[in-house]
């Protein structure tokens, strides 16, 4: 099974990366763009058959380490 | 006496560290690997040094903080041993649960790397009993990623139990209510950014840094 996990800011912690990436976009012309958040995938294989169980073991290794709740939120997809 | 320095993969300030506490205090300093499982015995302070811990990889102090020795680290704070981790050492502490929050990238994405006057915020702690009245300390802060983050909740929390021992008279990072350093509700553990082991001669820039060690091992 393939995993992807993306990780990102919490909304109202501050993204510093998001807002200098926000500021570019600007700067070239896009005007539009609003509340540009930067965050991170993280993707593996994950050798299990059920899809339930697989999703139980994501979920505890991104409270245990991929990552930190008290700023960041996560969202898990199974393939 | 007894104290130890833990080293990560990617500290740099781990002999700092070591040369900083036994000068200043006279204490005996191990240094302790991160893969050990054990800790020397008899240890009245604990530090987890400064420097880029597995590289600040996924989160800075994130891996450092499942390493094998902070198991033993956390049950040796929990029995109330002194533990003070500085700058990335404040990182592992946070990731590992040991103080409340997290710190973020610095708020205008620069390094920082300067010397940094500190209020006292609570000379009471046993970490700041050596400044006896002085309420203003003077230390080096250097980093990238030392922008305290806490919810309202917490932040209202510690400043109310007493738990902010250190905050910026110049914000450098954008810490929250300018937040350099706090201590657990026991008291026993310290997060700081700044740098005690960067303070501890007047040669220097700042002797300030050694009364933090002494007031630690006082009780010792």
């Amino acid at each position: 099974m393939k995993a992807k996990v993306h990780v990102f800011l919490k909304p109202g912690v501050l993204d510093v990366q998001g807002k200098a990436v926000e500021q570019a976009l600007h700067g070239l012309g896009w005007s539009g763009v609003e509340g540009v958040r930067v965050g991170k995938t993280i993707e593996f294989d994950l050798q299990s058959a059920d899809r339930a169980e697989a999703e139980a073991e994501v979920k505890a290794m991104c409270d245990k380490l991929l990552a930190n709740t008290v700023i960041e939120s996560y969202r898990v997809e199974l393939a | 006496m007894k104290a130890a320095v833990i080293v990560f993969p990617g500290s740099n300030c781990d002999r700092d560290c070591k040369i900083a506490v036994e000068r200043s205090t006279g204490a005996q300093v191990d240094m302790v690997w991160h893969g050990d499982s054990r800790l020397p015995e008899g240890l009245d302070l604990i530090v987890l040094p400064g420097g880029f811990s597995y590289g600040d990889y996924l989160r800075c102090g994130a891996m450092a903080a499942l390493s094998p020795v902070m198991t033993e680290v956390k049950a040796a704070a929990e029995r109330g041993v002194a533990t003070v981790g500085i700058c990335n050492g404040f990182q592992v502490l946070c990731e590992a649960g040991l103080l409340p929050g997290a710190l973020l990238q610095n708020e205008r994405l620069k390094y920082v790397c300067k010397p940094v006057s500190l209020e006292v915020t609570n000379a009471q702690t046993r970490f700041t009993s050596g400044y006896g009245g002085r309420r203003e300390v003077v230390m080096t802060v250097g980093n990238g990623e030392g922008n305290y983050f806490a919810d309202e909740a917490t932040l209202d929390r510690l400043e109310g139990e007493g738990q902010v021992v250190f905050r910026y008279q110049n914000n450098p990072n954008g810490s929250a209510r300018a937040i350099a350093g706090i201590v657990n509700a026991k008291g026993n553990v310290l997060g700081m950014m700044p740098h005690p082991d960067r303070a501890f001669e007047a040669e220097l820039g700042s002797a300030d840094g050694a009364l933090l060690f002494q007031s630690a091992l006082a009780s010792a």
